[in-house]
């Protein structure tokens, strides 16, 4: 069965018709070409494909698409404003949160999922917050000091 | 007034960096367009097996299937060593994994694609199967491959040097087995390949996710007996390697083999996780028995090591894998005298490959441990002990390995200071506990796979009518930064801002071919090859300037966007000195070279000996800080401190996430990655059952950078994304030696396997009256 979903897709309205099997992260990929939002497993371990659904993170991978009828859908492709980087995208450029850059969106998306709910995040609440995502080139160690460093730009007022 | 603009030795953010933070950056399976047909793979249920008969009739009659492809479709055999090329992409007349491929279906769509697999069937005799190197080896098993009895693979065996002397002359002398599990590369991206038959050119383009274009390459022409100069290969963004695309994937030749079958268009493979895992490629599972004779003194007397491991189903990497086991047990330290026995063994299980570290790694857990075992039964400091084996360089080892600088003591030294050790070690609470160990690694294989007679590294520039300055190279980018590393050499040579400078890697319609990215190789090979490249430039620059500036070439100071010819000289900007420099001959391109010295490619005392040769060893050295938890066996890395000696960072951004990445995959490999098989079948062929560690199960890792300025090494660097992976895993099995009193030998040491350690101390110790705790 198919059905007509209305969704905010990276703050854009649309009404899309979808199976009602469609796994949102197949949405974003094959319908919407909205390839940033990454599959890097077989469903639900590796985070890559991590998106926002009404500002909190969530598995493209594990959520149906009709499941976000009404709901507000941000990818990777919605931060960067008018071409500039957000504070997490440079955050993860200027320190090297990204190596291959495979996790990296969802990773930025778990982490802007973290600095909307909370602006000043100590390091063991960033540990929690990306424990659903793996990276397999950094160790980790870089990444955390790339969410820092967005958390940095945010309150200064330098990147959104 | 102008300044030259350096990068070199600054923290500069990789130039790619913006695609990959805004999603922009386009991996292979990102190529979604209109009318891509989806292909699918068939593979074996057997682990060992005669195929009688595959029967595809069921499937291909199903609408919406284009193209099918099985064994009898291709008799050519592929392989990443010319002396070992026995793979087929589809399996044919034996199967001998569970897991291997037999057939593939291209459809209209991935849906239809996977129902037609459902509809193929085999018909086989099932033979006997192996899946340890043990039964593989035992008298009477059968032959995996006809032209590998006993299913050895390769056996190594060397002695340099008296061995027995060398005990005799020991203090002491110790003997252990050690044992660690096959492990998987994991990385983030899953293998995928699109590929695009032209029939009315004869026309084949794939786009891979490869570390070595210029392979796939090679192997497509093979496989499908077409012309070199017929096919195209793209490697878009790729999401990690770590050794496992550095080898041609069935993946994409099968990928090339539906696009044909297809009669044109474009076929795309995106395999899934648990496929990601079979296709392997990762470490293999060893085993080896070691021996070490120590004087008083720490001097290392005698090394004898045996080797084995259990290698999968096809040859692959082997060869070489088991030829480094041996060889790197070189090149760390002073050691003169040596034995060696490998043996590289087939097996029913996935193939194995060139994993991170290449060969180096299990055999260096081995030795770390043991000598820190030796150290401590006589007493001494395991600083202590290894400084009194310290190499020199430049040297040559006895197996003829060429160490032309070496940076282990800064590495020690620095290591010593920054982890408190000399206060700290032998005194930390119970339960807590640290432990050191080094490693080292190459900076690219002198002697290249396929020896073709050209030089080793060949980087192109192009400089146009508008100033930018175009890097080509083959060299694959794929996270490690080695885009970056180019673009800062070319910069740095010219004194230019990055902005001017763009790269274009992995293209084979565009980029000059490249030996790949593997065994650490670009930064040093293509490195230098950059920086002659732009040394070429440089000088055309300097001539033209010159004729603007009406002086001798000698004369004139480049200041990267001004050319003078003197300091009170206004001079001449850059644009104008482009545009005088185009003027007689139009766009500028420019070549650089590099290659490497005789001396440093081997020797020739044992077959095979040219493995390990490099012209720059790294140096790493790691301070691990564990605590144990007695109850559950959980063990926490509290914090590792590494040392690196990369002869000369070049971006210590980068050498830090490199170094950083190293240590903890070594992390992973130690403490929770394992590939576990039933009968052949992969039980952990998922992210969830091979655990890499997450965010929350790793520690902070303090990097320091030692530099040893190699005397050959681009600007004086050597490799920095290997060299550390080896030592995390003694330096945490001797941390927690002195956290519980364990020595563990088995790898990964798993809370389970801690606990029954503990448990079973405590029964013996309670088994023996007055020994109680």
């Amino acid at each position: 069965m198919a059905r007509l979903l209305t969704l905010t897709l990276n703050g854009r309205k649309r009404v899309d018709a979808v199976a009602d099997n469609l796994l949102l992260l197949d949405y974003l990929r094959d319908g919407q070409r909205l390839t940033g939002t990454k599959t890097g497993c077989d469903g639900g371990e590796c985070g890559a494909c991590t998106v926002l659904v009404d500002d909190r993170p969530r598995l493209s991978c594990l959520t149906l698409a009709a499941s976000c009828e009404g709901r507000r859908v941000d990818t990777v492709e919605s931060l960067a404003d008018g071409g500039r980087l957000s504070a997490v995208q440079r955050g993860f450029h200027e320190k090297l949160g990204a190596q291959c850059g495979y996790c990296t969106p969802g990773l930025i998306m778990a982490s802007e999922g973290l600095l909307r709910a909370n602006p000043d995040p100590g390091e063991a609440e960033i540990r929690a917050a990306l424990g659903s995502n793996i990276c397999r080139c950094t160790g980790y160690v870089k990444i955390i000091e790339a969410v820092r460093h967005a958390a940095r730009l945010k309150a200064s007022g330098e990147a959104r | 007034m102008s300044e030259a603009v350096h990068t070199i030795g600054g923290y500069v953010p990789m130039v790619d960096g913006p695609e990959k933070v805004s999603g922009r950056a386009k991996y292979t399976a990102d190529f979604i367009e209109p009318g891509t047909l989806a292909g699918r793979i068939y593979r074996s249920p057997y682990a060992h097996a005669e195929i009688l008969e595959v029967d595809t009739a069921a499937a291909a009659a199903l609408p919406g299937v284009v193209a099918i492809v099985t064994g009898a479709d291709c008799d050519k055999t592929f392989g990443v060593l010319p002396v070992a090329r026995t793979e087929h992409p589809l399996a044919r007349a034996r199967v001998r994994y569970r897991g291997e491929p037999v057939a593939a279906v291209a459809a209209v769509d991935d849906a239809t694609a996977a129902k037609a697999l459902k509809l193929i069937t085999m018909k086989v005799r099932e033979l006997p199967a192996y899946y340890t190197a043990r039964d593989a080896m035992a008298p009477g098993a059968a032959n995996l491959h006809d032209h590998r009895p006993g299913n050895i693979e390769r056996d190594v065996h060397f002695e340099l040097g008296d061995v027995a002397e060398g005990f005799a002359e020991a203090d002491l002398v110790r003997e252990k087995t050690y044992h660690c599990a096959e492990v998987c590369q994991n990385q983030m991206e899953m293998h995928a390949a699109l590929a695009e038959y032209d029939p009315v050119r004869g026309r084949m383009t794939v786009h891979a996710s490869t570390q070595v274009p210029y392979y796939v390459h090679l192997m497509l022409a093979q496989i499908l007996d077409m012309e070199m100069s017929r096919i195209r290969v793209v490697k878009p963004h790729v999401g990690g390697g770590f050794g496992c695309r550095t080898e041609t994937l069935n993946i994409e030749l099968i990928a090339a083999l539906l696009a044909r079958k297809a009669g044109g268009g474009r076929v795309r493979i995106v395999v899934t996780r648990e496929e990601t895992f079979i296709t392997h490629r990762g470490r293999p599972e060893t085993e080896i028995r070691l021996k070490i004779g120590m004087r008083n003194d720490g001097r290392i007397t005698a090394v004898e090591c045996e080797c084995c491991q259990r290698g999968g189903a096809h040859s692959g990497y082997g060869i070489v894998t088991i030829l480094y086991a041996g060889s790197m047990l070189y090149a760390l330290y002073d050691l003169h005298r040596v034995k060696y026995i490998g043996r590289r063994v087939l097996t029913n299980t996935p193939p194995c490959g060139a994993m991170r570290g290449h060969g180096t790694v299990d055999i260096r857990f081995a030795f770390e441990a043991l000598i820190d075992e030796l150290a401590e039964e006589l007493g001494l400091d395991p600083f202590a002990m290894r400084r009194a084996n310290y190499l020199t360089a430049p040297s040559f080892t006895d197996n003829d390995l060429m160490v032309n600088s070496y940076g282990l003591p800064q590495c020690l030294d620095w290591l010593e200071r920054e982890s408190g050790w000399k206060a700290r070690k032998g005194k930390l609470p119970k339960g807590k506990g640290l432990g050191m160990a080094c490693s080292h690694y190459i900076s690219g294989a002198s002697k290249p796979v396929n020896w073709t007679g050209e030089p080793h590294a060949t980087v192109k520039l192009k400089l146009d009518f508008d100033g930018s300055i175009v890097v080509l190279t083959g060299a694959a980018e794929i996270g490690q930064g080695s885009s970056t590393i180019l673009v800062q050499s070319v910069g740095e040579v010219l004194g230019l801002d990055l902005s001017r400078i763009r790269i274009v890697s992995g293209d084979s319609e565009v980029v000059p071919k490249d030996n790949g990215s593997y065994s650490s190789r670009v930064t040093f090979m293509v490195g230098n090859a950059a920086i002659d490249a732009a040394q070429n430039l440089k000088k055309l620059l300097v001539a033209a300037a010159a004729r603007k500036l009406d002086c001798r070439p000698e004369d004139v100071e480049c200041l990267g966007e001004l050319y003078r010819a003197g300091a009170q000289d206004k001079g001449v900007s850059f644009d104008a000195v482009v545009t005088e420099a185009l003027r007689e001959g139009g766009t500028i391109t420019v070549t650089g070279n590099f290659s490497t010295l005789p001396a440093s490619q081997g020797g020739k005392k044992y077959r095979g000996a040219a493995i390990g040769g490099t012209m720059g060893y790294s140096y790493s050295a790691q301070v691990v800080e564990v605590s144990v938890d007695e109850e559950t066996g959980v063990v926490t890395v509290d914090q590792v401190w590494v040392a690196h000696d990369c002869g000369k960072a070049l971006n210590r951004l980068t050498v830090e996430g490199q170094v950083q990445g190293s240590v903890w995959m070594g992390m992973g490999q130690a403490m929770s990655e394992e590939a576990a098989y039933h009968e052949g079948l992969l039980l952990t062929a998922n992210m969830l059952d091979y655990r890499v560690p997450t965010i929350k199960d790793s520690p902070p890792i303090a990097v320091g950078i030692v530099e040893s300025n190699d005397p050959y090494g681009p600007f004086g660097a050597k490799e920095a994304g290997e060299g550390s992976l080896a030592a995390f895993l003694p330096a945490l099995a001797n941390a927690i030696a002195e956290a519980t009193g364990l020595r563990f030998s088995s790898l990964p040491v798993t809370p389970d396997r801690v606990f029954a350690a503990l448990e079973k101390r405590q029964r013996d110790q309670r088994a023996v009256p007055g020994k109680a705790a």
